[in-house]
């Protein structure tokens, strides 16, 4: 069993194959993890696709498995796992987290409060919010 | 601290959302939260998800916005200044004109966080879409990497995997000095500092060098006091 972490939350995925700084995944479980799923176009978000680069089509897709790794290496993410191999985290990029930023389109987010319960900043459109950070330590 | 701010301003069409940055979870900051008694929303963030979508670096920072979802002003020092670094680290006493300036800080900004409250993009200190592009701080490659960083050392560590977990944490400060957030969560989580405040001697270190540079660097607000106030190390 292996987790992999993306800006949604970690995802259990089962029969994933670890090789060395590749993480090929089923291609139902990539899509569960991560969002992106294999089409023939390439790989999909929404109605976002990448297609496989042609000349090294082998190294992201064989079979029904994406090497998830190395299509987060070619979005020019992060990629990080921890010394076993167990944990990978698929991190954010900083060109879609500055484009998002200069859109001037408050950034979407969603946390629990006290007791648990979720709350969207974008469940306050409509009024003037005062977002602001705090910390106990 | 806002609760009266939010009492002041009393309206349907301003809301407080105060994100605390807690990797250690929600209980971590229950006695803050319920000793604020707070009317407006209060939430938990273990894993800093805000300060990385917002390209914050320290608390408190706080960004506004406006009806529509629109940022009208970005990532900044709320209010706090750097006088606090002239504190006496024996007995905590500052010169009093030091406790002025930082008290001129504070009020300055809660003024103008009143100002739009009530008035919206009539308020001067609402920026308008190209002053608010201008006062981005845009992340690169090195801060991604720093926040993936970050949230795989604390779910490493949320899973028990203190050592490994440290070693992410580290890296993160490492890619992003100018983080105190990442610095003073990782001191916390290892149980460093008195009273549970994530200040040491090398924390009060760090904070020396850096000299001229700010710890809470000033908003860009008219009144707002840009003198430190007291003669920085170095």
């Amino acid at each position: 069993m292996s987790t992999v972490i993306t800006e949604a939350g970690p995802c259990e995925v089962a029969g994933a194959s670890v090789e060395g700084e590749q993480l090929w995944l089923q291609a139902a479980d990539a899509e569960r993890a991560t969002g992106w799923s294999l089409k023939p176009e390439g790989l999909c978000q929404g109605d976002v696709c990448v297609p496989v680069p042609r000349a090294a089509a082998a190294d992201y897709v064989r079979g029904g498995e994406v090497n998830m790794a190395a299509f987060w290496r070619l979005l020019e993410r992060p990629v990080l796992r921890d010394h076993a191999g167990a944990t990978w985290m698929l991190g954010a990029g900083a060109t879609e987290r500055a484009a998002a930023l200069q859109s001037l389109t408050a950034p979407d987010f969603s946390l629990p409060d006290l007791s648990g319960q979720l709350h969207k900043l974008s469940d306050f459109r409509g009024k003037r919010v005062f977002l602001t950070t705090w910390s106990s330590w | 601290m806002w609760q009266a701010l939010f009492e002041d301003v009393n309206s349907e069409d301003f809301m407080i959302i105060a994100v605390a940055e807690e990797s250690r979870g929600a209980e971590t900051a229950r006695e803050w939260i319920e000793a604020a008694k707070p009317g407006y929303v209060c939430l938990i963030d273990r894993e800093h998800h805000v300060a990385d979508l917002y390209n914050m670096v320290n608390v408190p920072q706080a960004v506004w916005i406006d009806e529509q979802g629109q940022i009208v002003r970005p990532a900044e020092t709320a209010g706090s200044h750097d006088g606090w670094r002239s504190m006496n680290r024996e007995d905590m006493s500052m010169e009093d004109d030091v406790v002025a300036l930082m008290g001129k800080a504070q009020t300055t900004y809660m003024d103008a966080v009143r100002d739009w409250a009530v008035n919206g993009d009539a308020s001067k200190h609402a920026f308008d879409a190209g002053a608010a592009r201008e006062h981005l701080q845009l992340p690169g490659a090195d801060v991604a990497l720093a926040n993936a960083n970050f949230r795989l050392g604390a779910y490493l560590r949320q899973q028990g995997n203190v050592s490994e977990g440290d070693e992410f944490l580290a890296r993160a400060s490492e890619l992003r000095p100018e983080s105190w957030n990442f610095y003073r969560q990782a001191m916390n989580l290892r149980d460093l500092g008195p009273m549970g405040l994530a200040a040491d001697e090398d924390f009060f270190a760090r904070v020396d060098a850096l000299g001229k540079d700010r710890y809470y660097p000033p908003p860009d607000m008219e009144g707002f006091p840009e003198e430190f106030g007291f003669e920085p190390p170095g």
